[in-house]
Parts: structure tokens; C-alpha cells; sequence
């Protein structure tokens, strides 16, 4: 499904600002896999997504998506089979314009100069229904005018309205209040099994770490430091993943910097 | 000044309301939609004028308002590559494209920075004679103001209902966003300033031909005056339907030519139009953001003074 071969990436080459954010990482996803990704701050979480993407092109090695090579290809280009969430709610959508309008866009069906019919719409309707947040109600309305919660879970609609084969998920339930995470992470894992999507979702939660999906990766400094799945992997608890990390990183566990929480 | 007087002034004042609020309704698309200030307006419009008299002059007044369009969508399409491919900032990007549009439009206008159609037929003769002797007769200008201002309007209405208009929309909103849906902003930029300076030249176009002349500097300063009118507009209609919107973005030029209008009897000299505009964007730009500021400037003016 996604392969990727020992790329890397440097921030700001050839500058003492010089950052190596990835360091010839490979990994290889198969079809179906939910993959939580858990790593410390600045441990190049979010820069491997934006690497998947194509936010920018990757200095080395390769990207095969879908069997084929997106290496060199732009970042809307991949999005066609691509999803994205974000950590911050108001990245994913318009806030100027209407429910139905993003959602429309974000289906993505039809010509240049088509419209969506009203049959479009009311199917987009339901579909939003599924969310039982009473969105459906207020289709007309501006997206700016929603919660955090609801534009999060709105966004989560969207990423996944135009059938992607991959959905990557960056923290993208940090933002929100406990209640409404856990909401939003339910949603989350019915859509992806709904649909059996590939799923990479990155956490700073262990717990969901080990809860949500069939696989986890820590990362530590723009590498792969453990890759658990399977019976391994079921009786791993927090504690052991902590342990873990110890091991893989050689270092001291600093929680400060970890910033995880049990 | 006898009654008709005043009703032939107000007339007046409506045609050129009218022809320039297709440059209103092109920053609607630009500014408001795309978020693009599109600093290429003067430009563009002087060039619509250019291209439309040169056309006329030859002998083809029909031909002369796509001819101009043509022409405005063209300067969009060096404004947008400017800014979308190669690396200058988007300001900057149209202050290049105007200057370099003083140059072309001379050049188109045969080297002269002056154009007389006294004796052309244009779009304005050819419907004043077919309107002879009917009680439409004195209104031709009037008319074609009304034509270009409702194409134009519905055209908007129409396409920003599109999946390519929703996607220029987005553009201006959210690029991030835009881009996670499979579609490449820099072709949704290009596009929205293709079809927005074509308004602009149109615009130009009709005004120099109603006024059987134009000059190189005739666009001067109409981007002020442009995005005056639209926020004037703005303060009525802002927050309703996107026809509505583009329909206050006209009656913000009216509301302009009428204030500018009303100045002009109070004996302002004609001169002051531009500054009057520039106060009126500065009023309609900061007005809202002072607002907001105002309950931190009386709390900090409260303690200085206790
Ligand atoms: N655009 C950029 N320019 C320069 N350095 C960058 C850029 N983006 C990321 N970095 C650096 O690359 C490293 C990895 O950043 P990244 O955002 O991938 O971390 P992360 O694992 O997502 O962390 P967090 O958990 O805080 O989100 C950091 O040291 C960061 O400073
Ligand atoms: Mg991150």
C-alpha cells in the first residue's frame, strides 16, 4: 500500500540552522493497517506525513503509494488518495464558506463548471447525519462558526467523503476537550473500519496508542526506533511501551520532553 | 441649474457608476473571494480602454469588447504566474504588471498616450442610432451600463456556485485545504485572475468608449476607488447570499459616485476624488479593527489616567 525506502529530509541544509528531521527511514504499510505512531516532540512525527504528502519533496529515497512512485509528485496531485487531519481543527476546512459548500468540495465529484445536484447534496446530508452532531441541520451555515469538535469531526467527513486509500491522522484529536477526543477518536475508527482504510495516526495518548489499530511505531530523532503489531503487541502495557523507549533510544526517559501521558 | 440639468447630472453619475463597478465586481472576485489584492486594476482597466478604442478606431465596435476582455484576461494570466510560479509576492506581482502595462498601453495606442473617438462608431453610437427616435433614445449609455453590470453579476452568481468557483472560494479561505482536495491553487489563482481582470478591461472599455476618448493615466487610481466602492457594499450587504453580495458590491459604487457626486456641488474640486477614496478604504479597512482594539486603548487610557 505505502513504501516508503530510506528517505530523508534536512531542514535548512548547509546552515548552522541545519536540522535532520529524517534519517533514511523505511517503512512499509500494508493494505488495511492501522498504525499508531507515538514519539516525543520534535521526534519527525508530523515531518514523515508531510513527506507522504509531498508538503515538500523528500532530499533521498523513495515513495511508492498505491504501487506507484509519488516520489516527484505534487502534494495535490497525492491527495487524491491521501486524507489528512490535522491537529489544529480550523486547517481542514473553509471557514468563510457554508457546511455544504466544503463538503461539496471535498467530494469532488464532477467537471470544472458541474454543480452539485440537489440528489448530491442530500446524499452529503446524510452522510453527515452519520455524525449525530446535528451538523446536518446547518448545512448553510459558515464553517467558521463551529466548534472545535465539530469541525474536527467535519474535517474528518471530508478527508474521507472522496474514498482515500490512506488517511493520516497527526493528533488530530489534541485540540479538544476529553469528552469530545474521545468522540471524535470513536468516529474515527468506525469510518476507517467502514470503509477499510490504511490508516497512520500519530498520538501523544499511549494508551490509544495501544488501543486504537493493529500496529504501533515509535519514533525517536527522524527514525523508526519499535515497530510492535500482533500478539507482541497485545501485551504490551504503557508501562512497557515507556520501557521501551528507554531501550530503543538508549537514553533516559525525559517526561518533560515526552510530553505523553499514561 | 434647472431640473433636467440635475437629472442629466445624475445620469451621468449612474453610467459612470455603472461602467466602474465592473471593477468593483472584478475585486469581488480578487479581493474578496481569492484574497489576491490585484494591484494590476490600473493597468488593466487603462488597457481595456486601449485595446477597445484601438479595435473601435479600426472599424470593429462590436469586436472591441472582447477584444478587451481578451486583453485584461491576458494581463491577469502575467499577474498570476508572477505570483504563483515564480516566487514574487503577490503585491508585488501586479505593482510590476501595472508599470508595465503604462508602457504596453502607449504602445498599443500607437505611441500616443492619448485617444479621441469623436468620430468612431463604437458599441454607444451603434445602439444610439438603432434607439433613434424611440422614448429609449437619450438612455443607449444607460443601457449598456445595465447589460455589462447584470452579465456580469449573474455570470459571478452562476460560476462561484461551480466546483470551480467553490475551489477559487477555498483558495482565498483556505489553501491548505484546497490542496487536500485534490486541486492545485496556483491553477484556481490563475483562473480567478483571468476572469477577473477581463471585468476590469471591460470595464475600461465601456468607460472610454462612453466618453469618446482615452488616456494612458485613464485607469489611475481606480483601484482605490474600486475597493472604496467595495467596501462600501460590503457595510450593506457583506454577510448575505453570493448574488446579493456581488449586487451590493455595485450599489457600493452607486453609493460612492452619489457621495462623490453630492461633494462635487459643495464645490470640492474634482481633484479630491482620489483622496476622498483613499480615506474611505482606510475608514472601511481600519473602522472594524479599531472597534475591536477600542475596549484595549479605553483600558489602557483608564489606567494612565487614574
Ligand atoms: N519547516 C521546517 N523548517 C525547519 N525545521 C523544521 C521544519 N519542520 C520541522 N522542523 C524540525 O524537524 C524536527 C521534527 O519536527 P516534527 O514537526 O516532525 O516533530 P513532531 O514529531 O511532529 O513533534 P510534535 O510531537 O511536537 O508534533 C523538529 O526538530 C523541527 O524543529
Ligand atoms: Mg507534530
Amino acid at each position: 500500500m505505502l513504501r516508503l525506502e530510506n528517505i530523508a529530509k534536512t531542514f535548512n541544509p548547509g546552515t548552522p540552522d541545519a536540522k535532520r528531521a529524517i534519517g533514511g527511514l523505511t517503512l512499509h504499510v500494508r493494505k488495511g493497517d492501522f498504525i499508531s505512531i507515538i514519539g516525543a516532540n520534535g521526534a519527525g512525527k508530523s515531518t514523515l506525513f508531510n513527506a507522504i504528502c509531498g508538503s515538500f519533496p523528500v532530499d533521498s529515497g523513495r515513495i511508492v503509494l498505491d504501487g506507484q512512485d509519488v516520489t516527484m509528485q505534487p502534494e495535490h496531485k497525492r491527495a487524491k488518495v491521501i486524507g489528512r487531519l490535522f491537529q489544529d481543527p480550523m486547517r481542514g476546512s473553509a471557514p468563510n464558506m457554508s457546511i455544504e459548500e466544503n463538503l461539496v468540495l471535498a467530494a469532488g465529484s464532477g467537471g470544472w463548471l458541474s454543480r452539485a445536484s440537489r440528489k448530491e447534496r442530500q446524499a452529503l446530508r446524510d452522510k453527515l447525519a452519520l455524525l449525530d452532531m446535528g451538523l446536518e441541520d446547518r448545512m448553510k451555515q459558515p464553517v467558521g462558526l463551529l466548534s472545535g469538535g465539530q469541525r474536527q469531526a467535519l474535517t474528518l467527513m471530508m478527508a474521507t467523503l472522496s474514498m482515500p486509500k490512506l488517511l493520516l491522522l497527526d493528533e488530530h484529536t489534541a485540540a479538544l476537550d476529553p469528552g469530545t477526543a474521545e468522540k471524535v477518536l470513536n468516529l474515527t475508527t468506525r469510518i476507517v473500519e467502514e470503509n477499510c482504510l490504511t490508516c497512520l495516526m500519530i498520538t501523544h495518548n499511549m494508551q490509544s496508542a495501544l488501543d486504537f489499530g493493529n500496529r504501533t511505531l515509535m519514533m525517536d530523532q527522524g527514525s523508526i526506533v519499535f515497530d510492535t503489531e500482533g500478539d507482541a503487541r497485545a501485551a504490551l502495557t504503557v508501562d512497557d511501551l515507556l520501557e521501551k523507549f528507554r531501550q530503543a533510544s538508549g537514553k533516559k526517559l525525559d517526561n518533560d520532553r515526552m510530553l505523553l501521558t499514561k | 441649474m434647472s431640473l433636467s440639468a440635475i437629472l442629466g447630472l445624475g445620469q451621468t453619475a449612474l453610467e459612470l457608476a455603472l461602467f466602474n463597478s465592473l471593477t468593483v465586481l472584478a475585486l469581488f472576485l480578487s479581493y474578496t473571494m481569492l484574497n489576491v489584492c490585484d494591484l494590476s486594476t490600473d493597468g488593466c482597466y487603462a488597457l481595456g480602454a486601449a485595446v477597445g478604442a484601438v479595435v473601435a478606431i479600426a472599424g470593429h465596435p462590436w469586436l472591441s469588447i472582447p477584444a478587451a476582455m481578451a486583453a485584461g484576461m491576458l494581463s491577469g494570466l502575467v499577474t498570476a504566474v508572477l505570483q504563483t510560479r515564480m516566487g514574487v509576492n503577490s503585491l508585488l506581482a501586479g505593482i510590476i504588471v501595472n508599470t508595465g502595462l503604462y508602457s504596453v498601453n502607449i504602445w498599443i495606442m500607437g505611441g500616443s498616450s492619448l485617444l479621441n473617438m469623436n468620430k468612431t462608431e463604437t458599441v454607444f453610437t451603434q445602439l444610439k442610432a438603432v434607439l433613434k427616435d424611440t422614448p429609449l433614445a437619450g438612455s443607449y449609455a444607460l443601457i449598456i451600463g445595465l447589460i455589462a453590470v447584470a452579465a456580469v453579476i449573474l455570470f459571478q452568481s452562476a460560476f462561484l456556485r461551480t466546483k470551480l468557483g467553490l475551489a477559487i472560494r477555498a483558495t482565498g479561505d483556505n489553501p491548505d485545504m484546497v490542496r487536500s482536495s485534490s486541486i492545485d491553487p496556483v491553477f484556481t489563482t490563475t483562473v480567478g485572475l483571468c476572469i477577473s481582470n477581463s471585468f476590469t478591461a471591460l470595464s475600461g472599455c465601456l468607460l472610454a468608449q462612453s466618453q469618446k476618448s482615452t488616456t494612458v493615466d485613464i485607469g489611475s487610481g481606480m483601484v482605490t476607488v474600486a475597493l472604496a466602492s467595495l467596501l462600501i457594499g460590503n457595510v450593506f450587504l457583506g454577510r448575505k447570499s453570493i448574488p446579493v453580495r456581488a449586487v451590493g458590491a455595485v450599489l457600493g459604487a452607486f453609493v460612492f459616485r452619489l457621495v462623490y457626486t453630492i461633494a462635487l456641488r459643495f464645490n470640492l474640486p474634482a481633484f479630491m476624488l482620489k483622496l476622498i477614496s483613499s480615506i474611505i478604504v482606510v475608514i472601511a479597512i481600519s473602522g472594524p479593527y479599531l472597534r475591536s482594539q477600542w475596549p484595549l486603548i479605553k483600558r489602557r487610557f483608564g489606567k494612565a489616567g487614574a
